[in-house]
């Protein structure tokens, strides 16, 4: 859930009005006009220069819910063409984002500025503070040479008038890899090879210049298509709609689709496979403790050995259920892959049920970030993902009313702890609730990946150990968990509330054996 | 004076579109007014069919004026011109 306001809003409106546009007679033409009925003539232009610049902007937008990239638009192709090669596409792309760039020009480049409530003064404490010789005195007033500033920001916290400001650009400033930047253009680039889909800047950007790569039609033609499709919703989803979790099954087939699997069915899986994996691991750091203690007393102190050796002992073991750590792990800290749990996510054990059960099917994950989508473009059983917002639109479009439905039972109930997966915390419940001795589990929450918490988890890498001997690191990549995620559509306090009536009457985790 | 009665839609177009940060409203308003304010959740209002569609959505009533891009603070800032007018 983000605050963005009204560019939210727009973005959704654009889904809605694609949606509308395949569903009906002539897509290719009702997708060439989405900017004109959004923007029609004479109409009070809303936030730019002209009606032409918001019809332009509204066309870009659309590309991205089309689910090509913006940036490598020229301008000549319409609309009604994008539409065209969306229905003749088959394979979608694994670059998920992409920048609307048109949007970057209203903001400034990061750095260090000097304000005019500059005063001269005598002290001068940002020159004598500045380590690097960037700032200078011009006309009796502070300058900084952009050249020489490392941004360190020492002279900000130096000036008593509080006249010297870092001006921000919100995607740097969120990115936790410092992935996006605004290039010498201006505009805001991402470089793949350190993004991990996190999704920051989605919600960061005061202009919503940030997209997904929208599958909307994929999975709309792969509807109308006569295979079976299967939707797959992550546990967050509890919260997201209203009414509750069996309607919503009633009003995702009544959307096209043929079946709906919860996906805390496999997070059921993923809480007793990494339970076991766990005590494994703390049984091995066991052993190998008690070993070393028999020699130590047998031949009086640690021989040199046994202190190269050290290096084995792994304390701690983290989970391994969220799509943005996980590309994390892989792009910028494989110091810790020792460290991560084997155990798979809930999404690979529910597509992979899903494939048993309808092996013809196409699936479709329903989620609540964006970094699902590069977790289903690797696993084989996951054709496609859809999240929340778009999976609202959908309804809109069908004008489906779910809290006017039926509800639908689930072939399989998930647990209680599988249900709360979504939230922070909850994933460490459940491996501790799968335990007979539940004291065993000291979880240490990693609540949202930042520069902070990834140099936290890089340090725990190098020394083997956690923070006050905890065993277990949880970690998510959003702040408060699944239901912080980019693409959500509810406030987390309400969300975490509604997840939390709901799982109430449901079963506790089995324990294991 | 008649209590006021405030609509919170829980249409699915109100809801996607912005109404689910709405249900702040139920711990609020009883905070805030008492008695005097009745909040209710509402199947669809129909609203979104009418004018501009879902653009204008989330919709709350507040008892006969509708307030479109509802959010909370302008749902209250209604509440306060309806207790005003009594």
């Amino acid at each position: 859930m983000n605050n963005l306001g009204q560019a939210i809003h727009i973005k959704k409106e654009i889904l809605v009005r694609i949606i509308k546009a395949f569903l009906s007679d002539d897509f290719e033409h009702q997708a060439r006009l989405i900017p004109y009925d959004m923007r029609p003539k004479g109409m009070e232009v809303p936030y730019r220069c002209c009606v032409y610049k918001e019809r332009a902007i509204i066309k870009d937008r659309t590309i991205a819910g089309l689910g090509f990239p913006i940036e490598e638009d020229d301008e000549t192709v319409s609309l009604a063409d994008y539409a065209k090669r969306a229905m003749e596409r088959t394979e979608i792309s694994d670059k998920n984002l992409t920048v609307l760039q048109a949007a970057c020009k209203g903001c400034a480049t990061n750095r260090i500025y000097v304000t005019d409530l500059c005063q001269g003064c005598v002290a001068r404490p940002c020159q004598s503070t500045c380590k690097f010789g960037a700032v200078s005195i011009v006309n009796g007033r502070s300058v900084i040479d952009n050249t020489k500033c490392k941004k360190c920001q020492m002279c900000v916290n130096a000036c008593p008038y509080k006249a010297i400001v870092k001006i921000s650009v919100p995607c740097e400033d969120s990115c936790p890899v410092s992935a996006i930047k605004k290039d010498e253009t201006g505009f805001a680039s991402i470089d793949y090879d350190k993004c991990i889909n996190c999704g920051r800047c989605i919600a960061a950007c005061p202009f919503a210049a940030v997209h997904e790569r929208s599958q909307i039609i994929d999975i709309l033609k792969a509807i109308k298509s006569d295979k079976k499709v299967i939707a797959m919703i992550a546990p967050s989803i509890a919260g997201q709609f209203p009414g509750n979790i069996y309607q919503l099954k009633t009003a995702i087939i009544k959307s096209g689709f043929d079946n709906v699997y919860e996906v805390a069915q496999g997070a059921d899986i993923t809480a007793s496979t990494e339970a076991k994996e766990f005590m494994e691991r703390m049984k091995a750091v066991n052993e190998k403790k008690s070993e070393w203690l028999t020699e130590w007393t047998n031949e009086g102190g640690y021989g040199e050995t046994e202190e190269n050796s050290n290096e084995e002992i792994r304390y701690f073991m983290t989970t391994s259920c969220c799509a943005g750590y996980n590309q994390l792990i892989k792009k910028h800290l494989p110091e810790i892959k020792p460290y991560v749990s084997d155990t798979k996510t809930p999404l690979f054990y529910t597509a992979e049920i899903v494939k048993k059960d309808y092996p013809d099917a196409i699936t479709v994950f329903v989620s609540p970030c964006v970094a699902k989508r590069a977790e289903g473009f690797e696993n084989k059983n996951v054709d496609f993902v859809m999240n929340y917002e778009e999976l609202g639109a959908l309804f809109i479009a069908k004008k489906i009313q779910i809290t006017e439905l039926d509800e639908s039972k689930y072939e399989i109930e998930a647990s209680k702890q599988a249900r709360n997966f979504g939230y922070s915390g909850g994933v460490a419940e459940s491996v501790k609730k799968s335990l007979k001795d539940e004291d065993v589990v000291k979880p240490f929450i990693i609540n949202g990946l930042n520069k902070d918490s990834i140099k936290q988890l890089k340090k725990f890498a190098d020394c083997g150990e956690c923070e006050n001997g905890c065993n277990l690191i949880e970690v998510m990549c959003c702040e408060g968990g699944c239901i912080g995620g980019n693409a959500t559509i509810n406030n987390q306090k309400i969300a975490k509330k509604l997840i939390d009536n709901f799982t109430q009457n449901s079963e506790n985790i089995n324990k294991i054996q | 004076m008649g209590k006021i009665s405030v609509k919170v839609c829980t249409g699915t177009t109100c809801f996607v579109m912005g109404g689910a940060n709405l249900q702040e409203l139920h711990d609020i308003i009883p905070k805030k007014y008492g008695d005097e304010v009745e909040v209710n959740a509402s199947n669809c209002l129909g609203l979104c069919s009418i004018n501009w569609e879902y653009s204008k959505a989330p919709y709350v009533k507040v008892n006969d004026e509708v307030v479109s891009e509802a959010t909370v603070e302008r749902v209250l800032e209604e509440i306060e011109r309806q207790i005003a007018k009594q």
